[in-house]
């Protein structure tokens, strides 16, 4: 136990998580030294259509995985398998995937969530009739309360539900959803919803949480403090894999980016050895990913005729080949 | 002025008779069903004749009358549990098909006439089969009733005007109750509850003053089945409110809201569902039991029209409250015998007979669960805040 408290709070120093990163080979399915998540050979396949088929996947433990590729790569339907929402085609066949040591090839989404590896959903699952706050104690593990038997009577939950809600207070003062506590989760915007869910997920102390574009919708300051949030629960000794589609947050906060692409695990390195990949550049960056479109820069006369003389270019290569497909 | 006072006594009477208690018993079940954890149990009717048969069944051959109670809460147990395993996991649906459907096969099982000897097949078992031991639970003197004995027959001999003056009172009474309940905000705390109280005895007793009721102690249909009938329901009221006030509540919510979400945080939701389909099934099976006190098991009176008026009144008193069930049950069985008897009374018979009254009486049913569904969703006693955000 020991060893793993140093661990962790030696990740908390970014030259430490550099120099641990460092040693990870820059493959596809390349091995950590202590993973957390270890997934093989998981395929789904809808009709004819494979969705995912992750041949090996590996997630340290400790750091900031994100999980980036192309629409319809596959990230949520991995995302969905690992977690127990839905069951690979291989299952039974092959498909294996254990969380911190326990094998989950056949275990329900709630007991998923109950080993410690909690999600969020890309289209948020507030409880929309619900106050934030009892969303929010939804989500706490254990509770004496919630067996049938204890329910009817309240001294044997009293003191554990009042924990619990300072637990949440606590939550939600953080995610500056406090003064929310008492209205319907309904009522509150796209942007505090997915905060709403990201606050509820911790509530069960998770060991692992994995966020499905958690900072879609959600305005340039919040995803900030998010941001820094994320990087404490790190700091703490967490284990983040998220999926997220804006680059600069990616770059930002990952330690270790996994590139995926018609459902195959494409690429993985460091942010910034990922984002020089050609290969990742083709199928999901494209070339011009790191320009910054709202630069007022770009807008003059001189850039918009480069810009214009690359797309011509490059257009006139992609009719050659064509005509060169097209002759053979 | 005769007819009115005749049409108003149906209605007070319906208003207490053990059958609604029945019901409103049942619907408190359907309510944790439906308005607290979402699941679609289109087949209430169905653990009500369970529970009736049970008890029914078990008396009937000679057993004694608590190990009836024990056999009808042990089917319901056994349907709910035969109902859960296959279709909680399922989408919602599935279970509404599944429970009308079993509850159907219950009916026409007890119909069958190779069960006459169980269940005495479309006759029914009769009442005098299996109250016996029931009304010799009675602590009430023999003789009868009238509640109340002061009532307004005493007072000026019963004059016209002595009942224009108290119907008025009373519905001066109800509309500041009303008043009372819908201003939430503006008065709070000891004071307000004190008044509700305080008003809704009062009402209470005029309206036993207006319209007294006079039945035997412990008769067929007495006092005696009617005091265990209302006492039972204010204690499933009791319960719920134990049940949905606690973290277990907060679940069965949770779970009307979205499954997903609960099951992402690590709780067994089939394992929750099947709970709540059995605890409701337990209330749908004691009202079905409370229901065949006062008459006879029939197959045919807990078909699917008693299940979807228990949708209607758990709709009208409105849905995931604690006394919504009960305020819904009266409001439409008294609403029923109105449209019923006025009809009766005041259209000849050449354009409506008795008959035609009562058919009439439920089509308007239909109507007003319609125009209830589109114009005041929430019911009575609904929280029109939380549909607001209905997705």
């Amino acid at each position: 136990m020991s060893e793993h408290t140093n661990t962790v709070s030696s990740l908390a120093d970014p030259a430490a998580r550099a120099a641990l990163t460092g040693g990870f080979e820059d493959a596809p399915g390349a091995a950590k030294p202590d993973p957390i998540l270890v997934v093989d050979n998981i395929v789904r396949q809808f009709g004819g259509m494979t969705a995912v088929d992750v041949q090996h996947l590996e997630v340290q433990r400790g750091l900031i995985t994100a999980l980036i590729g192309p629409n319809g790569a596959g990230k949520t339907t991995f995302f969905n398998l690992i977690t127990g929402f839905d069951r690979p085609t291989t299952a039974g066949k092959g498909a294996h995937w254990s969380f911190d040591g326990r094998t989950l090839d056949k275990t329900s989404a709630s007991s998923v969530a109950r080993a410690g590896m909690v999600r969020t959903f890309q289209l948020t699952k507030a409880l929309s009739r619900m106050t934030v706050i009892d969303n929010m104690m939804l989500g706490a593990q254990g509770q004496a309360g919630e067996n049938l038997f204890k329910s009817m009577f309240r001294p044997t939950w009293r003191s554990q539900e009042r924990e619990i809600e300072a637990k949440a207070d606590d939550l939600l003062a953080r995610f500056k959803l406090y003064e929310k506590k008492h209205d319907y989760a309904g009522s509150l915007s796209g942007g505090q919803r997915k905060l709403l869910e990201m606050a509820r997920a911790l509530m069960s102390d998770p060991k692992m949480i994995m966020l499905d574009e958690p900072m879609a919708g959600v305005n340039p300051a919040l995803t900030q403090s998010l941001l820094g949030h994320i990087q404490s629960l790190r700091d703490e000794g967490m284990t983040v894999l998220f999926v997220e589609h804006d680059m600069h947050v990616v770059r930002h906060i990952s330690d270790w980016v996994a590139v995926m692409a018609e459902g195959r695990l494409v690429a993985e390195g460091s942010a910034d050895t990922v984002m020089s990949n050609p290969a990742v550049i083709d199928a999901y960056l494209g070339a011009h990913h790191d320009t910054d479109l709202g630069d007022d820069a770009l807008l003059s006369e001189e850039h918009m005729q480069e810009l214009a003389e690359e797309v011509a270019a490059e257009e006139a290569e992609r009719e050659a080949e064509e005509e060169a497909e097209g002759l053979r | 002025m005769d007819n009115l006072q005749l049409i108003l006594n149906a209605m007070v009477r319906e208003a207490v008779s053990p059958q609604t208690a029945a019901v409103a018993i049942a619907v408190i079940g359907l309510n944790i069903h439906f308005g607290f954890t979402g699941l679609l149990n289109m087949g209430q009717a169905g653990f009500m004749l369970l529970g009736a048969y049970g008890m029914g069944i078990t008396v009937w051959q000679g057993l004694p009358f608590a190990l009836g109670i024990l056999f009808g809460f042990g089917a319901a147990l056994v349907f709910a549990l035969v109902l859960g395993v296959p279709t909680l996991k399922l989408r919602g649906d599935y279970l509404a098909i599944v429970t009308i459907s079993a509850a159907e096969i219950i009916r026409y099982v007890g119909r069958s006439s190779l069960l006459t000897d169980f269940t005495g097949s479309a006759q029914g078992i009769p009442g005098s089969q299996y109250t016996g031991p029931f009304r010799d639970l009675s602590f009430f003197p023999s003789g009868s009733l009238t509640l109340l004995p002061f009532n307004y027959h005493d007072v000026a001999d019963g004059a016209v005007w002595v009942r224009l003056l108290g119907w008025a009172i009373t519905i001066g009474a109800v509309a500041a109750l009303v008043y009372l309940l819908r201003s939430g905000d503006r008065f709070s705390g000891v004071a307000r509850n004190g008044l509700v109280v305080l008003l809704t005895v009062f009402t209470v007793l005029l309206v036993l003053f207006l319209f007294p009721l006079n039945y035997q102690w412990t008769g067929v249909s007495g006092w005696w089945v009617r005091f265990v009938a209302w006492s039972l329901v204010a204690v499933c009221c009791f319960v719920v409110y134990l049940l949905v006030r606690s973290p277990w509540g907060r679940l069965l919510r949770g779970i009307r809201e979205d499954e997903d979400a609960i099951r992402s945080l690590g709780k067994n939701v089939f394992a929750i569902k099947m709970q709540a389909l059995i605890i409701g099934g337990l209330f749908g099976a004691l009202g079905g039991m409370v229901y065949v006190l006062a008459s006879s098991v029939q197959p045919d009176s807990m078909g699917r029209s008693l299940t979807f008026f228990c949708y209607t009144a758990l709709l009208l008193g409105g849905a995931a409250t604690i006394f919504g069930p009960v305020l819904g049950t009266i409001m439409f069985y008294v609403g029923r015998v109105f449209i019923q008897q006025g009809a009766q009374v005041y259209v000849p018979d050449s354009i409506m007979n008795t008959q035609e009254a009562a058919w009439f009486s439920y089509i308007v049913v239909g109507i007003a669960l319609m125009l209830l569904v589109i114009f005041r969703p929430q019911g009575v006693l609904g929280d029109k805040r939380e549909l607001r955000f209905d997705v």
